[in-house]
């Protein structure tokens, strides 16, 4: 697993990523609610919004709601477009390419990825795999009406042919692998 | 040529704006391209591109049926057209049944082609660019110069300008403030909008999926936020399954940017809900606009193996100095002369198919395999075939090709040129003629061409002969390459002769669209080369051996000639370029080099037909080695010098800069001798450092290997 995200690491950072591991679930939220107090985010200021998954069943929602005053739920379009933090869940990493699959077809998940300027995506450290052939295996179009690839932040080089990050989606994109993803509650 | 196409030439060279920002793209794309392959077997990738995209073309018809029935069931409705006029009613009458107002678009080239933009906002409806290159030529009036990088012919202080003019006053020329300015303006019209209109990179028949790729993200936003979603999508973007689309991302974002993959990628399958729960409406539209068309035409059903990468615009020596807005239409480049000559009409590819000055460089890169050269060609032909040849061009062939009077006029040329040459130099001709010699000497006629010297070399005589073919320039202007040659092959053992019914090797004519002419040349040369029972029959001008080898029976092919096919086929068995023969025979231990000595740098210069056709890059460069030089690698090494035969008599204002890139690049690999396998690469820079007085040696391999030859 080390060498796959040692490459993984190395593509997303390449396309301005951030990439972050722990090791539980719990580590994940606390870096997410300190990441949330760096920016600002705070109850009747600057929002966030976690897409719902299965990092908030058990008692996940009830110890972010309680730490993270501005963090929201309920995912609508009008609250996405003035949230600063946008949360949500991949379901698969492409080591390959620095690449998150995700199944996107309920609109919450593209809401939170899409319109808020800073993106955090969570990933099991399990879920990552060496390329896209292998993942396409698993996520098909037979399952689901949108998947949603992503590698780095939205950019541009429309002007002069200079990078330049974050046009239309977010500016940041900060992934963070969970290593017991998959066993449950904070 | 239109003069008016003439002027948005010079116009195009003299906007160093324009020139700057395509010159310095076109050398970082190189390192780019090659830096995202690395690890990745092209060849292998294009090869599964091409039957991909090729089975596809010859299926269209049963590819958008099944491709119809899949998206349906998922909850899409799919509307197949072949008139653009059925295209822009449906979507504007779609718009006026939703009660849309404003519609906001990510970057589709079909909606280009059919200008949908202009009539839905006649028909009342605000339409929204949203891809920050796509909006700012949209509010600049213009076209796209490029097909991924719309915007590439403008500088920020342009587009600066754009915003204050047409959008809001206060914008400074500082690259990340427009793109946040930017960001800000379009977010607004992305929330407001009821329509979104993609286009789609990929259309998946097994599946009914659509494949989009964008950077920006905005593709996401116009497939999200709006409560219908329209796709306009060429029937060319269409595969038979699934796991077709994986060759096409691994080539497509290593091709168009240099990326692994682009920022986002989202394949949609069927309906989505919208941001209020409801299923958003889904409608795609399955355009044909010609595509079916040209999948029947045997010639070019190989376009539509096209992924729209814009590689062949990125690697063009002639695209980087004058930009889409000359070289193209709404589709630009080498591929978008084709897509013109079929989408819009063959006429109108009239003038920007004669930009093409056939150096090969985009069919290397091209991950759909597409011969864009030769199709470019076959325009050129059929252009010809339908309005005729100019009557200065029917003259000039006319004479090239009756042997006799073409000869004689070149040893009278040889007397007549007196008062201009001197010292083996043309430096200045008088009157319309002076644009040939403005920006590089022209050599002078020899006083003896080289079949008069040829009577004169004493050869052993030997069991094995070899046929020689000069060509034109060799024979007139530089018959020492062609003693060199013989020298060479006598130390061998092989004896030479030339055939002297031996005529023009048709390039000329074949170039010009004039096929029946260069058929009539290929008859000729094999006929005078196949009366003597040689073993090889070589040439020292690489685009000689092209035709020997290649193109007498491309051009009888493309005249459905196949009486003569067997002989030209013997011919190119035969037929060998110079290096690739000295290499062998060193190989084979039959020519030894002379004892080493260190006779100090070289830089090599690839002709275009030697390096893409012929495939010979190496064995030059491994000769000279042996000779005693040592290789001093210049930058390019492989782009094309602007000769490209007649292209530099005819189009001297694009010939003169490349010309003058070369001269740079040979300069700045600081070697005192520049070394080619072409005759006409040498008249052309050999011809440009007189002209500048600079003091690089420009020789012949062949003039080089003699001496060091045992």
């Amino acid at each position: 697993m080390s060498p796959l995200f040692e490459t993984f690491k190395a593509r997303a950072e390449a396309v301005s990523a951030e990439v972050h591991r722990v090791a539980t679930q719990r580590e994940a939220f606390d870096f997410v609610i300190a990441l949330l107090q760096e920016q600002g985010v705070r109850e009747g200021g600057p929002g966030a919004l976690w897409a719902d998954g299965s990092f908030l069943k058990g008692s996940g929602r009830k110890y972010l709601a309680a730490e993270a005053p501005g963090l929201g739920f309920e995912v609508t379009r009008e609250a996405a477009a003035e949230a600063r933090v946008g949360i949500s869940q991949m379901d698969w990493a492409v080591a390959a390419t620095g690449t998150l699959v995700v199944d996107a077809a309920q609109v919450e998940q593209r809401l939170v990825s899409t319109l808020p300027p800073v993106h955090v995506a969570l990933v099991g450290t399990s879920r990552l795999r060496a390329d896209l052939p292998t993942v396409l295996k698993q996520l098909h179009p037979s399952q689901t009406n949108y998947i949603s690839m992503i590698t780095g932040p939205s950019r541009t080089a429309d002007i002069e042919r200079v990078l330049t990050i974050g046009v239309h989606g977010p500016e940041r994109l900060i992934i963070v692998f969970v290593d017991d993803f998959e066993r449950g509650n904070a | 040529m239109k003069s008016t196409f003439r002027e948005s030439i010079n116009v195009a060279l003299n906007n160093p704006n324009l020139t700057g920002a395509l010159g310095r793209f076109s050398e970082a794309y190189r390192v780019g391209r090659a830096k995202a392959y690395e690890g990745i077997d092209f060849e292998a990738i294009r090869e599964q591109i091409r039957d991909i995209k090729g089975a596809a073309a010859g299926h269209l018809d049963e590819l958008a049926e099944t491709f119809k029935k899949n998206a349906e069931a998922r909850g899409a409705k799919v509307f197949r057209s072949s008139d653009p006029a059925e295209v822009k009613a449906y979507i504007l009458n779609l718009a006026k049944a939703q009660g849309v107002t404003h519609v906001v678009k990510s970057k589709s080239m079909a909606s280009e082609e059919i200008h949908l933009n202009k009539h839905l906002e006649a028909g009342g409806v605000e339409v929204e660019e949203t891809d920050l290159g796509e909006w700012i030529i949209q509010l600049a009036g213009q076209t796209p110069s490029h097909m991924v990088m719309p915007a590439i012919h403008m500088t920020k202080e342009e587009v600066t300008d754009v915003f204050n003019n047409e959008v809001e006053p206060g914008q400074v020329p500082e690259i990340a403030k427009l793109v946040k300015f930017a960001r800000g303006k379009l977010r607004s019209k992305f929330l407001g909008a009821q329509m979104g209109i993609t286009g789609a990179n990929i259309a998946v028949a097994e599946t009914g999926s659509l494949v989009i790729i964008t950077n920006e993200g905005n593709a996401r936003l116009v497939t999200t936020l709006p409560k219908v979603h329209v796709a306009i999508v060429g029937i060319e973007k269409l595969v038979a399954g699934f796991d077709d689309i994986q060759p096409i991302l691994t080539a497509l974002p290593r091709s168009a940017t240099g990326q692994l993959l682009t920022s986002y990628v989202s394949i949609i399958t069927g309906q989505v809900p919208n941001t209020d729960g409801t299923p958003k409406e889904l409608h795609i539209i399955l355009m044909d606009n010609k595509r079916s068309d040209m999948a029947k035409d045997p010639k070019f059903k190989q376009a539509l193996q096209c992924i729209r990468c814009a590689s062949c615009l990125n690697v063009c020596p002639v695209f980087r100095l004058v930009g889409g807005h000359v070289f193209g239409k709404t589709y630009t480049g080498g591929i978008g002369t084709i897509l013109t000559a079929w989408f819009d009409e063959l006429k109108k590819s009239e003038d920007i198919q004669s930009l093409c000055i056939q150096c090969g460089n985009c069919k290397i890169v091209c991950p759909g395999m597409i011969d864009i050269p030769e199709l470019i060609l076959e325009l050129r032909r059929r252009l010809a075939v339908e309005q005729g040849q100019g009557i200065v061009q029917k003259a000039i062939f006319a004479v090239v090709n009756n042997r006799r009077v073409f000869h004689a006029m070149l040893r009278t040329a040889s007397i007549t040129q007196k008062p201009f040459a001197r010292d083996g130099f043309i430096r200045h001709l008088p009157f319309f003629l002076s644009d040939l010699t403005e920006f590089r000497s022209l050599p002078a006629i020899a006083p003896s061409p080289f079949r008069d010297l040829f009577k004169e070399i004493k050869q052993p005589k030997c069991k094995e002969k070899a046929a020689f073919y000069s060509g034109c320039l060799i024979d007139f202007s530089y018959p020492e390459m062609g003693q060199a040659v013989v020298e060479v092959l006598n130390k061998a053992g092989i004896e030479v002769v030339f055939p002297e019914k031996q005529t023009c090797c048709g390039a000329p004519a074949r170039y010009s669209g004039a096929y029946e002419v260069a058929a009539q040349n290929a008859k000729d040369n094999i006929e005078a080369l196949l009366e003597e029972d040689v073993k090889y029959v070589v040439s020292a001008c690489p685009t000689c051996t092209v035709a020997l080898k290649q193109e007498f029976i491309s051009t009888f092919e493309s005249l459905g000639m196949t009486e003569p096919m067997e002989a030209a086929r013997k011919l190119a068995a035969k037929a060998v370029d110079f290096s690739t023969l000295v290499k062998q025979l060193v190989d084979e231990k039959r020519l030894t080099f002379k004892e080493a000595k260190d006779l100090g740098k070289f830089t090599y210069h690839d002709s275009c037909h030697l390096k893409r056709t012929l495939n010979a890059s190496e064995a030059p460069r491994e000769l000279m080695a042996k000779a005693g030089y040592q290789l001093s690698e210049m930058s390019e090494c492989d782009m094309c010098c602007g000769m490209g035969g007649s292209y530099s008599m005819k189009l001297p204002e694009i010939s003169a800069p490349i010309l003058e890139r070369k001269l740079h690049n040979i300069e700045a690999a600081d070697a005192p001798l520049a070394v080619m396998d072409c005759p006409g690469c040498v008249m052309q820079i050999r011809g440009g450092f007189d002209k500048h007085g600079a003091k690089v040696k420009v020789e012949h391999t062949a003039r080089l290997l003699a001496d060091r030859l045992e």
